[in-house]
């Protein structure tokens, strides 16, 4: 496996307190290729540590691209050069001796920054908490084969149900967007009979609370599906759309 | 004194749950919002209890030291959830699921526990696809099983290689659901510290609140630690990186039992270690064994390369040593005789790490097919390691993966210290000596959904127990010491990283306390561990303050628990004179190397209570075994 050690320039983010101005902050260090970005950061870490330095703050937990948590702007590019995924699956055999490497946090106006490379994505827990859900209660629900669901349906359901919710469609995107999570969520419910009794208020109420939380309006960039690590398609935000759509005209209809 | 009652209700072990149920107190709806509950955790266990207790009506407050709920360890789980719906009609059945896991167990497990297990096993797939969660259907509509883990059945419920995290983002939609209805409060970026006890019962807990540093108070009716296992102690393994003990290490140093620490469980297919800078291991899909080949060279230290080693150089050891399981032996089996051919010298290129080969799969069914069954995994392995196995063999190691052990409960799930409940991988209650693939998933949901919503009910209308303000002398008391504790960490200024001592100890635990187990090892892994403690104490270095997000300070708070729980996960190892399930003594073996239990002398649940640091006082809970007989596996 191993190949040579690269030597590497770090330009990263530091900054202390979500209320201070940050910079970038140069560091040389030297990495085998099998290491992961992470791990690079981790001895990166090490090091500064036993300098009795304050290490660089940054978020992972899985390391195996599926709990949303890790998430950096690699050279400008949310999770890095590689498509399809995440910060802690991208490896340094994809960069050469010599590289000088940007390492940033996700920005957004609704992601503040924490610390370095940390960010506040409370947002989508409460774009979860106002409807990304089917109201059932425990115990009490029918047999789980009483209820049919063909194949492709379940498929593409578990399509849009694969987001780790990791907030780098917003970060991709000009606007800070956050429909491609939020459509994942709609899609995932609003495709299965489960979901169906409560689509519309779903829509509305996860739309109303992605706007109040300052998350931009989509100008359908595509950048958000290029940097999900899930490929996640856009085409849950045509389907959110035509949710909305129908919801209000449902609730236009009730008024009169 | 601690006195162990398990509180196995009487009566046939089929009807055991549906009496339980009916003897126990109820609290009428109008009253539970009278009520506080704290929950730790929300994986699996802690998700499904929080939703479920809110939807009673009790006024629930969550907490996890992520960023959110969902990102808890049980999001990263692959493989399946098992169910005895018998879907397929081959013969499952509630007590055939029953009968697997005690045996699975290797008969260290309590049969009353268990059978509930399976009992509301149904339950939580119908739960979960009324949530939405979108399980594999076949073309007709209805769900698709697979098998798993060696079962004779399909009874494993799946989300392609994504289970886990179908499985939690459920649990986690019908908590925000209780978020947004303003019946959890829920507290993120949290760590849990310490348990508050008064009289001898659980009242509360205090925090370390990870974004501004502040030491908090929450007090309640109840508390339910649902935080996941300890594999971590060994620095190495295919739990998340924040994995950790402390919760129930300090519930442990409060009074609460811990039950058989040393039963771990090693998983055979993980890839190997690459180097120093190796932060976690990722664990491989068990199916790959269905259809590759795992082999050795015969030579020691053979640097060829794979495909240089002919034919009959090769050892297939599984196969040659187990021919009717092959390369589809058990779990313990393979990860000790991947062990062994490395101690011999025979690892792959020298290296830790042994051949998992489909250069025959692929010619006996063709690239397609395997391309088919395992592209997505052999993607994987080629995005980490850089090499191909269609033309490669992969390298795999065994790596540690569960803890069987956890805190000590009762039927009702409540640990020794009244009103301290424990769930899920945290508790010690239902895998005995050793889990069966795709039930810690069944585990977690059954403990959460469909257990603690009966037995917390049962408890606070029976016992009564008082709210205490947070104002209370002993929470004053917890939290300065808590702040004193955190402060001492960053004054201790010494001269080695947290990383560095955790490495240090990974090994030890490794080498001693991991997948064989001898008594001098055993002894000499007490003594290395006193040491590096007390070098830990002297030399440890955290820059930063403690007024901040200080990520290292939160992980020398761990890791001083985890140099704790090591001495005792080494003094249950010595204690038990057996082999039994992932726990492996080498004096303890049959003459062709297979695990010997001492049923006479160590069918017992052994309990430990902390006296004072590095002196633990063992109680035993006699296990009987009623309807599985006692007897021993053979996989020749
Ligand atoms: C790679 C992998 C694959 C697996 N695959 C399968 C599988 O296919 N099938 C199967 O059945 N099992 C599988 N398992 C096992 C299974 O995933 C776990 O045992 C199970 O998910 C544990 O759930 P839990 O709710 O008990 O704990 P966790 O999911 O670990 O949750 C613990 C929670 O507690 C919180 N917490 C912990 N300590 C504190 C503290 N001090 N303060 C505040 N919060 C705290 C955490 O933030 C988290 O929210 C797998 C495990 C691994 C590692
Ligand atoms: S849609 Fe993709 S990028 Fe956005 S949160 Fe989900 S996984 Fe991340
Ligand atoms: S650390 Fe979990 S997705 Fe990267």
């Amino acid at each position: 496996m191993s190949g040579k050690h690269l030597n590497l320039k770090l330009k990263i983010w530091r900054q202390s307190g979500p209320q201070t101005a940050g910079s970038f902050v140069d560091y040389q260090i030297e990495v085998s290729p099998d290491d992961s970005f992470l791990e690079m950061l981790d001895e990166l870490n090490n090091k500064l540590e036993s300098e009795g330095k304050e290490p660089i703050a940054f978020e992972s937990d899985c390391r195996e691209g599926i709990c949303g948590t890790c998430g950096l702007v690699i050279n400008g590019q949310p999770h890095g050069p590689i498509p399809k995924i995440a910060t802690c699956q991208l490896h340094m055999r994809n960069f050469n001796n010599g590289d000088t490497i940007w390492i940033e946090p996700f920005r957004a106006k609704a992601f503040p920054v924490l610390k370095d490379l940390i960010v506040d994505r409370s947002g989508f827990d409460e774009i979860m908490n106002a409807g990304g859900f089917i109201s059932v209660n425990t115990g009490g629900v029918p047999d789980a084969n009483d209820i049919l669901i063909p194949k492709e349906v379940a498929s593409e359901s578990m399509d849009a149900a694969a987001c780790i919710g990791c907030g780098a469609c917003v970060a991709a995107c000009k606007n800070a967007s956050a429909m491609l999570f939020v459509s994942a969520k709609v899609s995932q419910f609003a495709l299965l009979p489960q979901g169906k009794p409560e689509r519309f208020r779903r829509v509305e109420k996860m739309v109303k609370v992605m706007d109040d939380l300052g998350f931009g309006s989509c100008t359908n960039t595509y950048a958000c599906e290029a940097e999900c690590p899930k490929g996640i398609s856009i085409r849950n935000i045509a389907r959110m759309n035509r949710e909305y759509f129908l919801a209000k005209v449902k609730s236009k209809e009730l008024e009169v | 004194m601690v006195k162990l009652d398990s509180k196995i209700p009487e009566g046939h072990i089929s009807e055991k749950w549906t009496n339980h149920k009916f003897n126990m107190k109820l609290i009428n709806p109008a009253n539970k919002r009278k009520y506080d509950v704290i929950v730790v955790g929300t994986g699996l266990a802690g998700a499904s209890a929080a939703a479920s207790l809110a939807e009673l009506g009790y006024n629930v407050k969550a907490f996890t030291f992520h960023d959110s709920a969902r990102r808890a360890h049980s999001i990263s789980a692959q493989g399946g959830i098992n169910a005895a719906k018998n879907y397929q009609n081959d013969g499952d059945s509630i007590y055939r699921l029953f009968y697997d896991t005690v045996k699975g167990g290797d008969f260290r497990a309590r049969e009353a526990n268990v059978y509930r297990l399976a009992e509301v096993s149904n339950n939580i797939i119908d739960q979960c696809v009324a949530q939405g969660v979108p399980f594999a259907r076949e073309y007709g509509g209805l769900l698709d099983n697979r098998s798993f883990g060696g079962a004779q059945v399909s009874r494993t419920f799946y989300a392609r290689g994504q289970t886990g995290q179908q499985l939690l983002l459920g649990a986690y939609s019908a908590l925000s659901r209780q978020v947004g209805l303003g019946k959890v409060k829920m507290y993120s970026r949290r760590e849990m510290l310490e348990l508050v006890v008064v009289d001898g019962i659980a009242r509360g807990i205090v925090c370390r609140n990870l974004v501004n540093g502040e030491i908090e108070k929450y007090s309640a009716h109840a508390v339910i630690l649902a935080t996941g296992g300890y594999s971590n102690v060994f620095f190495l393994s295919t739990n998340a990186m924040n994995c950790n003990t402390t919760a129930i290490w300090r519930a442990h140093k409060k009074g609460a039992l811990f039950a058989n620490p040393c039963f771990t469980q090693i998983h055979p297919t993980c890839l190997p270690v690459h180097g120093e800078g190796q932060s976690k291991l990722t664990l491989m899909s068990e199916s790959l064994r269905n259809d590759g080949r795992i082999w050795v060279s015969k030579k020691k230290g053979d640097l060829r390369e794979p495909n240089e080693i002919p034919e009959e150089e090769r050892d297939y050891y599984l196969e040659r040593k187990y021919p009717s399981f092959g390369n589809l032996s058990p779990r313990d089996i393979s990860s000790r005789s991947a062990k062994e051919v490395f101690d011999e010298g025979r690892g792959a290129k020298g290296q830790e790490a042994v051949y998992l080969d489909f250069e025959d799969a692929i010619k006996r069914l063709g690239r397609k097919a395997i391309e088919e069954k395992y592209g997505n995994l052999f993607e994987i392995y080629e995005t980490i390691t850089g090499e191909n196995p269609y033309n490669v063999p992969m390298k795999i190691y065994p790596a540690p993966h569960y803890t069987m052990g956890g805190l000590w409960v009762d039927y009702n799930l409540m640990s020794n210290i009244p009103g301290l409940f424990v769930l899920g991988e945290a508790n010690f209650s239902d895998h005995g000596a050793n889990r069966l693939g795709a039930s810690a998933l069944m585990q977690g949901l059954a403990d959460g959904y469909f257990v603690i919503p009966y037995t917390i009910g049962n408890y606070l209308a029976a016992d009564k127990p008082e709210k205490l303000s947070v104002d209370h002398t002993e929470f004053e008391n917890v939290k300065k010491q808590t702040e004193d504790l955190t402060r001492k960490f960053i004054s201790i200024n010494g001269k080695q990283t947290v990383d560095d001592i955790h490495k240090r100890l990974g090994r030890i635990m490794w080498n001693k306390v991991g997948m064989s187990r001898n008594e001098n090892g055993l002894k000499e892994a007490i003594n290395e561990i006193r040491e590096l403690r007390e070098e830990f104490w002297k030399d440890v270095k955290v820059p930063g303050d403690d007024k901040d997000i200080n990520q290292t300070l939160e992980r020398a708070g761990r890791l001083a628990d985890y140099l704790e729980l090591a001495e005792l996960m080494a003094v249950d190892a010595l204690n038990r004179n057996e082999s039994c399930g992932g726990h492996f003594r080498e004096e303890y073996q049959t003459e062709e190397g297979e695990a010997l239990r001492n049923d006479e002398e160590y069918t017992y649940v052994a309990a430990w209570e902390m006296e004072e640091l590095g002196k633990w006082k063992l109680h035993k809970e006699d296990l009987q075994f009623e309807y599985v007989k006692l007897s021993t596996r053979s996989y020749k």
